[in-house]
């Protein structure tokens, strides 16, 4: 079944911080990737996972390379097209690196949680200390290889902190099931239980959450 | 032999001609219980031993069984999807077999209005009985059924061809796998019907249609279906593809000659696509076929809620749009797409960025091909076809 005719022959290995993403997942289940760009995350749990795999994205070019590969994916963007998605439908609706750029962060959360049973929510942590650095120090926006764009072009729009994040899940009644922060080339840093210290030291943050 | 293949002034067009609804008739939508009757199709490839590597393609309002013949029998020309259909293309037909039936109402070989009424022993003009999309998709399963196949691995087809594609997923989806509508809608827009309806009128005000029956008095209403054609063609394109093909240059002529001649080489390409069109089309085909494109719509059944069409249906479906295409736009795919999602079905929709208008699904499109190509290996896959 796997690496059959319509996958390019791929080494299946994937981005560190994507893998990650992937461990978290059970195979066989159902599972919605928002903003899968080329696909890698969701042809490789295809491949290696077998689940029920589906796609949206927001570039048509990423769309039309998911499906050239055999995915499932549509055109959409998460602010606007997870309503049509039934209660339930997934096991897992993951939203990697994609949070900061909604224009709703918190009802596109909502859905997530609505849709999948669980979500799964990586996002650039704004609490690290080199972003902190550059603002008190520099006085600049923060800017670094994972966030390499000016403000007046970024699509970034809504940042925040791992204790913002955390906040948030609170107001809103959501369970963190898991959370770890990873380091600049997305690698799991281990920090033990000090969420002030990930919030310190982590690059990126990636939570699995339930309600 | 049927009464359609009876009619004395056609030579037969080559291909399979097949005989249905002779003890059980085909229900129309009208409520007219319809038959015997014949759908010609031609078929291209080897159907496998489980019979699992059918596929259907859907042929559009004047497109017909050739799908992809090197030599079609009347144009000359290859197949309408002969880029797409062929040994070691996309729709690969050494690897799959591929079925293509002209649609009832049609005038290649399946019965239509120029047929002989056994009646009434002439032909059946306009008493040919009114045909709807689902019409057209139940002749076809009467097809698939004599053919012994129970699954479609996949029904593909653009235009009208897709909207047979998702009526097929509508009312047969255990039959179908895999289901790629292609530059269609689940229903006909208002402006879409107002072109028809622009042509209709145009094959009806042509004293030669002599109400219907030129068959009977010997004439044909050329010049009226020529302008039918030369207004719908200029739907299937967009207006920079016009510009970039023909501009405002001149037909032959150093200067304009003040006069009404054609002048431009855009009014020649529209007189010779009209000229074209007649010597293969017949006028009431065209009418009937226009007017079940205008009827289609899939949502009306549950009050505009088409998610409800598509509620079970396990069918992959990969819906495809092109960006400059103003017949059937991706917004309109948009919503098909947006209805299978919420009926929870295994959905790819893409729009392909082309500035060739509605007629880009059968031209030379990488991206499309691309895609397409990507879907059915998948699907191959998943069916567990080598």
């Amino acid at each position: 079944m796997s690496n059959g005719a319509d996958v390019p022959a791929h080494s299946d290995r994937i981005r560190v911080d994507l893998q990650l993403i992937a461990d978290m997942i059970d195979p066989g289940t159902r599972v919605l990737d928002i903003g899968c760009g080329d696909g890698e995350l969701l042809g490789y749990l295809t491949r290696t996972k077998k689940v029920d795999g589906r796609g949206l994205e927001l570039s048509n070019e990423g769309v039309r390379n998911c499906v050239a590969q055999g995915l499932p994916v549509m055109q959409g963007d998460a602010d606007r097209d997870l309503g049509d998605y039934p209660d339930g439908a997934f096991d897992y609706a993951i939203l990697s690196q994609t949070l900061q750029a909604t224009q709703r962060p918190k009802e596109v959360l909502s859905e997530l949680l609505r849709i999948g049973k669980q979500a799964i929510v990586s996002f650039p942590n704004f609490g690290h200390w080199r972003a902190r650095f550059d603002l008190m120090f520099r006085g600049r926006m923060p800017q670094n290889p994972n966030l390499p764009i000016m403000w007046y072009e970024t699509p970034n729009i809504h940042f925040c902190t791992v204790l913002d994040f955390v906040a948030l899940c609170e107001e809103m009644n959501l369970t963190i099931e898991r959370s770890m922060v990873l380091n600049e080339s997305g690698s799991k840093l281990s920090l033990g239980s000090q969420t002030r210290f990930s919030n310190f030291l982590g690059n990126q943050a990636l939570f699995m959450l339930s309600k | 032999m049927s009464t359609a293949t009876n009619t004395k002034k056609r030579p037969p067009l080559p291909g399979h001609h097949m005989v249905l609804g002779e003890t059980e008739k085909l229900r129309l939508d009208s409520g007219v219980e319809f038959g015997p009757f014949t759908l010609a199709y031609q078929t291209y490839g080897e159907l496998n031993a489980d019979k699992s590597n059918a596929i259907l393609v859907c042929h559009a309002l004047t497109g017909d069984q050739y799908v992809a013949d090197d030599v079609h029998p009347i144009t000359g020309k290859a197949g309408w999807w002969s880029e797409i259909v062929g040994p070691g293309k996309i729709i690969d037909t050494d690897k799959y077999f591929v079925i293509c039936s002209n649609v009832i109402g049609g005038c290649l070989g399946s019965t239509g209005p120029k047929d002989v009424n056994p009646e009434t022993g002439k032909p059946w003009g306009l008493d040919f009985p009114v045909i709807t999309i689902a019409d057209m998709v139940r002749a076809q399963t009467m097809l698939i059924d004599a053919l012994g196949i129970d699954m479609l691995f996949a029904v593909i087809g653009g235009s009208m061809g897709g909207m047979q594609v998702l009526e097929w997923c509508k009312s047969y989806p255990e039959r179908v796998y895999a289901a790629a509508p292609i530059a269609t809608s689940f229903r006909h827009s208002a402006q879409n019907i107002a072109f028809h309806e622009v042509g209709r009128q145009a094959v009806m005000a042509d004293p030669d249609w002599c109400g219907g029956n030129y068959l009977l008095e010997g004439k044909k209403p050329s010049r009226g279906l020529a302008v039918a054609r030369m207004t719908a063609h200029i739907t299937y394109l967009s207006q920079p593809a016009l510009h970039r093909k023909f501009g405002r240059k001149l037909q032959n002529r150093g200067a304009i000659t003040y006069s009404f001649d054609n002048d431009f080489q855009i009014e020649s390409y529209l007189r010779h696509q009209g000229k074209s069109f007649v010597d293969r089309f017949d006028a009431n085909s065209y009418l009937y076929i226009t007017r079940a494109m205008d009827y289609f719509d899939l949502s009306l059944e549950y009050d505009g809620r088409l998610a409800e069409a598509f509620q079970g249906c396990k069918t992959r479906f990969c819906v495809v749009s092109f960006s400059s295409d103003w017949c059937f736009t991706t917004a309109e795919s948009r919503i098909v797409a947006h209805a299978l999602n919420a009926a929870s079905c295994n959905v790819s929709c893409v729009e392909i960025e082309s500035d060739k208008g509605h007629d880009a699904f059968l031209l030379d499109e990488p991206d499309f091909h691309m895609v397409l190509s990507g879907f059915i290996e998948g699907a191959a896959e998943g069916r567990g076809l080598k």
